[in-house]
Parts: C-alpha cells; structure tokens; sequence
C-alpha cells in the first residue's frame, strides 16, 4: 500500500516535471449554454496559448455554476486550487469570506486600470466590485428579457411588432393573449414568469421596475421588505390570481422556451442566454423587448464572472490575469457573445466588424445592450446563497397562495437580518 | 493467547479495513469533530461551540420541515415500493409469454442514471405541454402542476422514487418466490386452499427474510435517494419537498456552512443507524435460527 | 396448479400488462424524444419524421467514445476490488471466530450509512496527499471496501454447509485453499449479484467523479452527460435523452441479455 503511494506519487512528480513549461495554468470553467460554449471556451484557449509559447492553460470544464463553485472551493481547501475560475458574480462575498480569491487591482497597470477595467457595462461592475476592489471580470453576464410570439399577436388582434412597453400594458395584451377551450380550460397563457429554483432573479427585475433596490454594494444589508418590494410581489402574484394571465403555482425554468415554442405561453420572461436558442426553436417569429416595468425600465444583471485565486505564486497569477485581459478584448470576447449569446461586456465589443454584421442581421441581440442601461445587480451578500435561499423561499410561499406577499417577505427580511448579523 | 485463528481473521480483515478507515471512518469522526465546532471561514478561525450546531436545529424551520418531509417521504416510498416489488415478483415469477418483456419493463429504471430520468418526469409533471397534463386535457380535466404546487411536490418526488426502486427490489422477491417448493402448492391446490391462503400462509412466511432484507434497503434508500430532488424541485416551492440529506447538501455545498451539515448528518446518521442497525439485527436473528 | 379460471388469469396479466405499461413509460419517452426533431418533444404525432440528429449532437459535444472507455475500466476496477477485498472480509465473519469481530462488523455496517458524498472535502484532501487527483484509481478507491458487499457475501457463506469446508480441510486445503475451492464457487451467484448493483451504481456516480477528475483522459460518462443539463438556455430534452440512452445502453442491453442469469444469481445468492 505504502510502496504503491510512493510509486504514484513520483510518476506524479515525474509527469511534472516533463510537461513543465515556463507557466502551468489551471483554469475552471462552468457551461451553463449547452456544449457549444464549452468549445468556444477550449479554442480560445489553444489560440492563446498558440500565440503565447510558454504558457500552457488547461481549461477544466466543471459542470453547472454550482458545481464549479463547489469543486472549486473543494480544491482550495484540498491545497490544490486552480489560477483562474469563472463562477457566478453573487459569489463574490462567498469567496472573499473564504479568503479564496485575490483583487485584479494587483495585477494591472494604472492605464489597465482605467481602460480595461473602466471600460466594463458599470451594470456589470455593480456585483464585480466591492471595499474599493475589484475582483471579478465580467465575462458570461446576461440580463432577462421578454420574448412575444409574434403570430399570437397577430391571432389575438394585437400589433405583432409592438412588445408590452409597462407593466400595465403586459397584463392588458395578456389578457387578449389567454385562450381557453370550449370547458373552460386555458390552452395559451398570456405571460410565463418561470419561478423554480431561483424567482428572485427575475423578481428582482419586477422590483427594479418598480424602483426598489434589495441590496447595498457592502453585502451585508437588504431591504426585501420596503414597500417598493411588496408592491413588486403582489403584482407578479396577480399575475395568476386576479389577472389571470398567467399558470398559477411554479413554473419551471428549464421548460420555459419549450412552453413558449409549443405555444402554452405567447409571452415569456429568460435570459438572453436562450437568443440562440429560440432563434433556432422557434417555429414562428418573434420580438425581443425589455421587461416591462410597473413604474420604471429595470432588469437584473446575472451569469459568471472571472475570479483569481489565492494560492499560486505571483507570476503564475499574472499570467492568469494577462489571459483574461487577452479574452476579454473586444475580438475575442466578440466571437464568445456571438457562440453563446451573452451579453458582450464592453461598449467597444460592440464597435468591432464581427459584433455589427451580427447585429445587423440578428437585431434582437441589442435589445439587452440597450437594457444594461437600466440595470441592477443580481442580489447579492455575504452568505449569499443562505439569504438567497430565504428570498427564494418566501417568494415561492407568496406564488402558491401559502403567504400574503407582505407577511412572506417580512418573514423573509427578519431571517435574512438574522443570517448577516455577523457581518455588521 | 492469541490463537492461530485470530491471526488468519484479522489478516483477511486488514485489506478492507484499511480502506474503509481511510476512506470512511476517519472522514466521519473528522465530520463529528467539526461538528461541534464553528464553520472556519478564511477570515475567521473556527470555534469551539460544544452542541451549538444541535441546538441551532431546534429554531431551525426548515431542519423541522425536513424531518417532517423525510418522514412522510420514507412512509411512502417504503410502503409502496415494497408492496408493488412483491406485486411485480408475483407477476413474473412464473413464466408466460411476454413475461421477459414485462420483467425488464419494471427492471429498467435501477439501471437508468437518477439525474437523468429526472429530467423526464418534470416533462411529465410539467403544466401546459407536460404528459401528465395533456392526458388531462384530453380528459377535459383543468391543468395541474404537480411539482411546482407545496401539496403535491413531495410526492412528486416520491413517485420517482418508488418508480427507480420497486423494480430492484423485485429482483430479491423474486429470487425468494422460486424457493417456495411446487410440492407445498401442490399439495395446496389438491387441500382446496385459496390463492390468497396460499400466499398468506406459506409464501409470505418464507420470504419474510427477504422482506427485511428488502425494508433494511428501503429505509436506507428513502434517506440516500435525492439525486432528482437536485433537478426536480430543489427542496421547493417554500421547502415543501425539502428532504434531510437535501438540506445536507445544501447546508454544506451551497452555504459551505460545512460545521452544521456536519451535525445534520450526525442526526441522519442517529436516525438511519437506530431503524436500520435495529434490522440489521432482527434480520439476523432469523437467518440464524431458520 | 391452483385453481386459476381463465378470467383470473387475464385479469392478473392483463393488470400485469398495465403496470409494465406505466413503468415503461418513462424509457418509451426517451427514445420518442431522441429519436424525434426537437419539435416533436411534446407532440406525440405517428408521422413525426425520425432522425439519428440528436445523437450525433450529442455525440459531438463530448468525447464519448473516451468517457465509455473510462467508465469501463472504472466499474472494471471498482468491482474487482470489491470482490477481492469482501470476500477475505466476508470469509472472517462467517466462518471464524476472533475477538472483536461484532465491534468490527458494527463498523462495516455503519458504512452502510454514511454517505460518501458528505465526506467529500475530507477524501479530497486524502488523494491530495497521495497525489491521486485527476485519475481513474481516485474516483474508484473510496468504494473499494464496500460494507453490502461484506454483508451480502457473509450472508451467502454462512449458509454453506460446515461438513463442506471440514471436507475439504481433511483433504489438507489450507484456510485459503478452503475459501477458493468452496465457498468463492458456491458464492458466486451472490458475487453475479452484488456485480450488477456495483456495475450500475457506479455506472451513474456523479458528484464525486466531477470533483476529483480534471481532464477528458479520466472523467466517466456522467460528468460527460452533465453537459447537457444546462440550466441558463433551457433544456433541450431531445438531446439530453439521447445522451441519456446513450450512456445506459450498455447496462439496458446487458440486462436485457442476461436477465434470466441474473435472476438465477440472486435467487441462489442467499438473500432470501
């Protein structure tokens, strides 16, 4: 037994020692796009490390965002922990409470400071940043917004070419858009808000529209309670009890597109991540529009973000950091967006060549660019997943008829003050 | 003084026994250890707190609403799967055409991955276009959403369960249903006994070993069996199908408060070792003295 | 036989039939799906065109041809182990006597109960020091002492006739000699039986696997697969389900192959 570890551990150092070259990185990242973005991800890869001799970048693709995160922190504590991660942007004060991740302020120079990253959406920088540093890149971000089957429109005597433009009008149109059957059983809904798992991701957008804010950029205060937030909830519990526009209980995220393409939903509410793919599932045409506000545009921002991690000698972080910089340029951060459709992060991603005869033939893709412009971070804090988990559930309660909107959120407030008391 | 005997025993032991050691044992009691101290975070030292954790489970809500949960879900999914495995073996014990089909129908799910076939009974469950709902319509019966609706979720997930498990368990009665000797049915049939005589009085008492094998299993299972909790549900909507050894994961994987799921898996494992260790014991019994 | 009248017996099969319908439900749909154009998941229409498109999607977005050879040899590897090491384990508490064999058997048991995924931090760190990560024997070795197996096989040999072994020992067979000519022949149905229980529980391990793998030379087919359930651009079940089937064909078409065998192992195994 002891012999065997022995033998392993130095063909170990054996494999080591010959494939060195002068930089070794390990690089973790998630897909959450299907198999595509995983290729995308290992080409950019090769032409980097083709263009750098002497660098050797492995990207380990580490399944969905929470798997990422947990082998990720797995392998820090093991000792063994990776350069370079991408994992959501919420999991920044989750990281930084592990003292698992080290600032970019580091590792560029003045200049990169101010261009490279000044020249980020501050949409995006809004979760990326804290305590005066910096430490997470944008890259895989994405924003929700509202997908209408055009042909219902149509079928329902509404003007295809003109999405909801508020609140008010989505509900109005969603009425028209409810169809029910001669026994009195609804065969399209108007509108599909899907609610399982994670609904405070896109009630923050319905509470952003209603001009409240659930988080401050410390990570240790919420206000999930204000009248702003209430308001937000009631409408979107409306939405299946007195409007009756939409499916009561939770609805599914994952078959969202799927009760849009097969006609169940003429109006839906996902992410930009799924342009691609209704582009391709689709058997009608559609519009891209906002989410519609109750008194203001507002969306949440969301997706992963690039983070170093404490453990490795400098130079190795820098060489992790001049990656990011290289794939993050507009070029290559062009050819991403168009493989995956994700938000480009930058203004000037949206200037090169590629990007605009993109656009040019697909304009739906800018309508999440024009949206960056009113949007909020994604809830964010210290325990982030514990005090997201308490808003998901009371959200959920509120959904299904089990709490008023003011008692589930109240509840919501007192658990989630409990949880952040430590970190006052 | 040792004997020669011992020597052997423990020599064949030592290889399993290492690896069992190292690879469970240790990391338990390292878990029982990190129990009764606080979660160490990178910016703050782990603490003792003695039975801190254990007491925080009292005015924890959803570790109350866990019990409950896996209460109920361990009641119904034993039950059911136990009672339809010895239906199915009853069914298939004899041979008839068909009968390979049939089997393998009700075997398929133990060899299919959990995460996977979970996928497909959400587009079951799912309200609009899912199976479920379009025989319902076709019906003329109002939509449902069984996963997303607090009063159906948890049984949502447990028809998964029974489904996965009833099939495996069949195997074993089957195996015990071809020991019953054809010369006691024989004699059965010429006495006039009813099938149900029959089954009540001589097949059920011979397999009831197996049933304990079986139930052992079972309860073991209704606490292990969450993959598709991960796809179906997430514990929701407001911890409805929030099961214990979920609640564990997500306590330790998701909140990465490692020192309380290391006490909620000391509770599962109190839990799971009083039912089953109990068993274990009953069980053998019988086999000793048969 | 007993007195069955005919509409006992087409009520039984036919009720029988009804039930292996429902349970085949859920594989009838996988394949309706895989081998369907996307649009036609939740459209059950006869006329639907058929196509192989979603298997070669899936086929292209992972390198599957090596997941199937990495998964191979881990159940190969896991399995011997098992057998190796739970049968000498086995052999002790059934046939020998020594002093702390109930404390010891306690501890077999109580692995029964734990769960391995809980330990994960913990054996990551163990594989760390025995610079294991990234490999196949990391993945394998947490299972290789497997408590069923010790408990299974205990039960199975304890039920081999004592005269047998004496016989054997009269002919002068040493311990070991006694565990390879009775008791590993007479066990084996019981071994067939724990295989198949083995093959596919580790066949369909995920969690572990993704954490302590690093590369495509050593993760198994479920990690490949789980690149499929993705969670931000919905979930194109046609490709899922065709990766699914995919992956359990082998275990699909080993049963369907040797169910009359496996049947016979588990009914001579000695779980009765």
């Amino acid at each position: 037994m002891k012999l065997r570890n022995v033998f392993f551990a130095s063909s170990a150092l054996v494999a080591l020692a010959s494939g060195a070259s002068a930089l070794d990185l390990e690089f973790y990242f998630p897909v959450a796009v299907g198999g595509a973005a995983a290729d995308t991800i290992q080409s950019l890869t090769e032409e980097y490390m083709s263009l750098n001799e002497g660098v050797n970048i492995e990207a380990i693709y580490t399944g969905s965002y929470a798997d990422t995160t947990t082998k990720a922190i797995t392998a820090v504590r093991g000792g063994n922990a990776p350069q370079l991660i991408i994992s959501l942007s919420t999991d920044m004060f989750t990281f930084i409470d592990e003292d698992m991740i080290v600032a970019w302020d580091d590792f560029v120079t003045e200049d990169e400071q101010k261009d490279w990253i000044g020249g980020f959406y501050s949409a995006f920088m809004a979760n990326s940043q804290t305590e005066g540093k910096t430490w997470g890149i944008p890259f895989q971000r994405s924003t929700p917004v509202l997908y209408w089957n055009k042909e219902a429109f149509a079928a329902a005597g509404l003007n295809p070419d003109q999405g909801p433009a508020n609140w008010a009008e989505m509900v109005e149109m969603g009425k028209a858009l409810t169809v029910k059957d001669d026994a009195g059983n609804v065969t399209q809904w108007g509108v599909h808000i899907p609610s399982s798992g994670f609904p405070s991701w896109l009630w923050t957008g319905v509470v952003a529209g209603n001009a409240g804010k659930l988080a401050d950029q410390s990570g240790t205060k919420v206000s999930f309670n204000s009248d702003e937030a209430v308001g937000a909830l009631e409408a979107l519990v409306a939405l299946s009890t007195t409007d009756e526009v939409m499916a009561p209980g939770i609805l599914d995220w994952g078959g969202t597109p799927k009760a849009f393409f097969d006609g169940q939903a003429a109006m839906i509410w996902t992410t930009t991540g799924n342009l691609t793919n209704v582009r391709t599932n689709a058997p009608f045409d559609f519009g891209v529009g906002f989410l519609p506000g109750l008194t203001q545009n507002g969306a949440p921002t969301g997706g992963g973000n690039f983070y170093l991690i404490k453990g490795s000698d400098q130079a190795e972080l820098q060489g992790a950091a001049d990656f990011v910089k290289w794939v993050t340029a507009p070029e290559q951060a062009a050819k991403w967006t168009i493989a995956t459709g994700y938000v480009a992060p930058r203004p000037d991603v949206w200037e090169t060549e590629t990007m605009k005869a993109y656009t040019a033939d697909f304009p739906q893709a800018l309508v999440a660019r024009d949206q960056l412009e009113f949007a909020v971070p994604e809830l964010s804090t210290f325990e982030g997943p514990k005090v997201t988990q308490t808003l998901n559930s009371a959200l959920e309660s509120a959904i299904t008829g089990q709490a008023s909107p003011r008692d589930a959120l109240d509840g919501a407030q007192a658990a989630a003050e409990a949880i952040l008391k430590p970190y006052f | 003084m040792v004997k020669r005997e011992w020597i052997y025993a423990w020599a064949l032991l030592l290889p399993a026994f290492v690896f069992l050691i190292t690879f469970t044992h240790l990391p338990a009691v390292q878990t029982l250890i990190n129990s009764l101290y606080t979660t160490p975070k990178g910016r703050r030292a782990a603490m003792f707190t003695g039975l801190g954790n254990y007491q925080q489970m009292l005015s924890d809500p959803v570790f109350l609403k866990a019990m409950v949960n896996s209460g109920i879900y361990a009641l119904v999914t034993i039950l059911a799967s136990i009672l339809l495995a010895l239906a199915m073996a009853l069914l298939v014990h004899r041979s008839f055409r068909g009968v390979g089909l049939m089997r393998m129908s009700f075997f398929t799910p133990t060899v299919l991955p959990l995460i996977a076939v979970a996928n497909i009974w959400l587009f079951f469950y799912a309200p609009g276009f899912g199976l479920i709902d379009q025989i319902r319509v076709f019906f003329g019966l109002a939509s449902a959403n069984y996963a997303g609706q607090p009063d159906t979720a948890l049984y949502a997930v447990a028809a998964v369960t029974i489904w996965k498990e009833a099939g495996f368990f069949m195997i074993f009665f089957l195996a015990a249903l071809q020991t019953v000797p054809e010369t006691l049915r024989e004699a059965a049939a010429i006495e006039g006994c009813s099938r149900w005589t029959f089954f009540r009085r001589v097949t059920l008492p011979l397999i009831m070993p197996t049933t304990l094998f079986v139930s052992v299993n079972a309860v073991i299972n209704a606490f292990r069996l969450v993959d598709h909790v991960f796809v179906m549900t997430k514990g929701g909507p407001d911890n409805a199908s929030m099961l214990l050894l979920y609640y564990i994961f997500e306590t330790g994987f998701r909140y990465w408060d490692t020192a309380y799921a290391g006490a909620l898996t000391m509770v599962l494992i109190a839990i799971l070792a009083a039912v089953g260790i109990g068993q274990f014991f009953l069980a053998d019994k019988r086999v000793h003295y048969r | 036989m007993m007195q069955d009248t005919a509409l006992d017996r087409i009520l039984m099969r036919s009720g029988g039939a009804l039930l292996a319908l429902l349970w085949f439900v859920p594989l009838a749909y996988a394949i309706w799906a895989a081998f369907h154009p996307a649009a036609f998941e939740a459209r059950f229409d006869l006329t639907a065109p058929l196509t192989l498109g979603n298997f070669s999607a899936a086929w292209q977005q992972a390198p599957f041809a090596r997941y199937f050879l990495n998964t191979f040899l881990l159940v190969a590897m896991i399995l011997a182990a098992q057998l190796v090491l739970c049968t000498l384990a086995a052999f002790a508490f059934a046939r020998l006597s020594f002093p702390g064999k109930s404390i010891l058997f306690a501890l077999i048991l109580l692995q029964l109960l734990v769960m391995p995924d809980i330990l994960l931090v913990e054996n990551y760190k163990t594989m760390r020091a025995l610079g294991l990560v990234d490999s196949i024997l990391a993945i394998g070795l947490p299972y290789f002492a497997s408590g069923f197996a010790i408990f299974l096989l205990r039960q199975t040999f304890m039920t081999i006739p004592k005269e047998l072994d004496e016989a054997a020992r009269i002919e002068g067979c040493s311990l070991l000699g006694v565990l390879w000519r009775v008791y590993v022949p007479l066990g084996k149905p019981a071994m067939l039986a724990f295989g198949l229980v083995s093959v596919s529980h580790h066949w369909n391990n995920f969690l572990w696997p993704l954490i302590i793998t690093n590369s495509v030379e050593t993760r198994p087919l479920t990690v490949g697969l789980s690149i499929f359930a993705t969670t931000d651009s919905g979930t194109s079940w046609a490709v899922i389900n065709a990766a699914t089937l995919m992956t359990a064909a082998p275990l699909l078409l080993g049963f369907l192959l040797f169910q009359r065998q496996f049947v016979q192992s588990f009914m001579r195994a000695g779980i009765k």
